[in-house]
């Protein structure tokens, strides 16, 4: 690619995340939404941990870990959503059309929601990390690297959901959109966010090593239970979380020609 | 006018466009499930011309132009626009369109001018500031620049949706249905905006329109569209002597009931 094209396709994926920042800056109850439940949640099993210390002793070692947990359990909800939603907002608008006779090209398209999910993340759960150290005394910035690590795990899986349903809801319209929202959720209870994997009956196991999160999820007790930096479960992460991704491109993709095949896209609004 | 030259049927299919050609079709399909919304249709469209894709409800405009848009996918045939293949290439030809239709909205949230400078932005608009301060002061908008696009009238809405069309001054400008629901003084001051948009640019404008005066007064040429197949095709004045009426609504209602032209 030239130096030419490859500067327009930054202009053009910069002129997409600045349609999505001027929705975000003009609309407080958009920002307020963002930081709003990740405060309740941090604040909510932040006072249940502190029960629990109390009463029985459980994360007298370790008080972090459930607030860890919540924290980039947000990371790939709030990634997940943050894509999708700004993704919805074409639709809510009947934008698509416009962006997509543009020059606009799909995988900057792909790559301004990832932007911006990013972004979502970032004003959602600043806030809350602060709340975190003032209320908890839990530093999660004290995870130094692994956090970054983390972080880049968690948003992988979150853009590989994403795109999928987005592409979901451009094949299907509106009819799809609770998927954008409760998706994410089947990976709850599946990639042992609160628990460690082995709690999970053998078979149910099997599965959950399967999901990237759940390695994620598992470096993170042993780093703040057990001091262990463990960089083969991150590995492990990453490789299925590049598989994972490229799965959902080629939904993504697969899912938009469907679209166009059918004459789906002239037909989407709120 | 402009001198209109269509490609030459021949018993298995068309040859190729004529190179002066903006757009040229070719065995162009597209089916609905079993429903043919359009039917192996073939046409060229002259660079710096106005035309009309006239019809009824259902007869294929709208899906023609989506096809033409890239929003919708040919089952057969072949689409090139100012040269490139529309199937391959239409990345190349993109930032030279533009389109305008009442099916789809601008952010409504987002002010005038912050939906022109994305949209500036993604077609590349060079000195762009300046361009949205031009096009504003030509349709009427440079008050309105700062509303959200949700807060203006229809007619306001309009003009906004038009400096959106024109921001990158199209080579190919495609509009569907471009003054529906405008009072008649707003209508017409939207044609003769895009009358001189057409004149100023060598622009080639693409219009599907229920509006037969509007058509009358602004089309080089026109084709009939019933049932996804171009039915009848040429200027105004000469469908309406072929029919032997005297407007275009009259050729309309003829056409859309199956009458055919007396004369060819």
């Amino acid at each position: 690619m030239s130096a030419h094209a490859a500067s327009l396709s930054a202009n053009r994926i910069g002129a997409l995340v600045l349609r999505y920042w001027y929705l975000l800056r003009g609309s407080w109850p958009r920002l307020l939404e963002l930081a709003y439940w990740p405060a309740v949640q941090l604040l909510m099993w932040g006072f249940l941990q502190l029960y629990l210390a109390r009463e029985t002793g459980l994360f007298a070692t370790a008080s972090g870990v459930l607030l860890g947990a919540v924290m980039l359990w947000d990371v790939l909800f709030r990634g997940q959503l943050g894509f999708s939603i700004s993704f919805l907002e074409e639709m809510y608008s009947r934008n698509l059309g416009h962006l997509l006779v543009s020059p606009l090209r799909p995988i900057e398209f792909v790559c301004a929601l990832m932007v911006m999910s990013v972004i979502r993340v970032a004003i959602g759960l600043g806030p809350v990390t602060l709340l975190a150290i003032g209320f908890f005394g839990f530093n999660i910035y004290g995870l130094g690297l692994m956090l970054v690590v983390f972080f880049l795990n968690l948003i992988l899986t979150s853009w590989a959901i994403g795109l999928f349903v987005c592409g979901l809801v451009v094949r299907n319209g509106m009819g799809a959109e609770s998927l954008a929202w409760s998706l994410i959720f089947l990976l709850l209870p599946l990639c042992c966010v609160y628990y460690p994997v082995t709690i999970l009956p053998g078979w149910l196991q099997v599965v959950a090593y399967s999901l990237a999160p759940t390695y994620v999820f598992e470096g993170m007790r042993a780093l703040l239970i057990d001091g262990t930096v463990r960089l083969d479960l991150m590995a492990m992460a990453l490789g299925i979380n590049v598989v994972y991704f490229g799965l959902g491109l080629a939904s993504f993709y697969w899912f938009f020609r469907q679209a166009r095949r059918h004459g789906s896209i002239l037909q989407v609004g709120e | 006018m402009n001198d209109i030259a269509l490609p030459e049927a021949t018993s298995d299919g068309f040859r190729s466009a004529p190179a002066m050609a903006a757009v040229a079709v070719e065995g162009l399909v597209k089916h609905y499930g079993r429903v043919i919304a359009v039917d192996g249709i073939s046409f060229a469209v002259a660079r710096g011309s106005i035309t009309g894709l006239l019809g009824g409800n259902g007869a294929g405009k709208t899906t023609t132009i989506a096809m033409l848009l890239g929003l919708v996918l040919p089952d057969a045939g072949r689409i090139e626009i100012l040269g490139s293949d529309m199937a391959s290439d239409a990345a190349a030809v993109r930032p030279r369109m533009n389109f305008e239709s009442p099916y789809v909205d601008m952010p409504l949230r987002l002010t005038v001018r912050q939906n022109l400078t994305v949209y500036g932005r993604l077609y590349g608009v060079a000195g762009l500031a300046d361009r949205i301060a031009e096009i504003a002061r030509a349709l009427n908008l440079t008050e309105l620049l700062d509303r959200p696009t949700g807060r203006l009238s229809a007619g306001q809405k309009t003009r906004a949706s038009l400096a959106k069309a024109l921001i990158n001054r199209p080579a190919i400008l495609l509009l569907d249905e471009p003054t529906a629901s405008l009072d008649p003084d707003t209508a017409d001051w939207v044609r003769g905006h895009l009358e001189r948009f057409r004149q100023d640019n060598d622009a080639t404008i693409l219009l599907a329109s229920h509006n037969m005066g509007e058509v009358e007064r602004m089309c080089d040429r026109v084709m009939m569209m019933k049932e996804g197949r171009i039915v009848d095709d040429g200027s105004p004045a000469d469908l309406i002597r072929a029919y032997g009426r005297d407007t275009m609504e009259e050729v309309f209602l003829d056409v859309a009931r199956g009458r055919k032209a007396r004369a060819s």
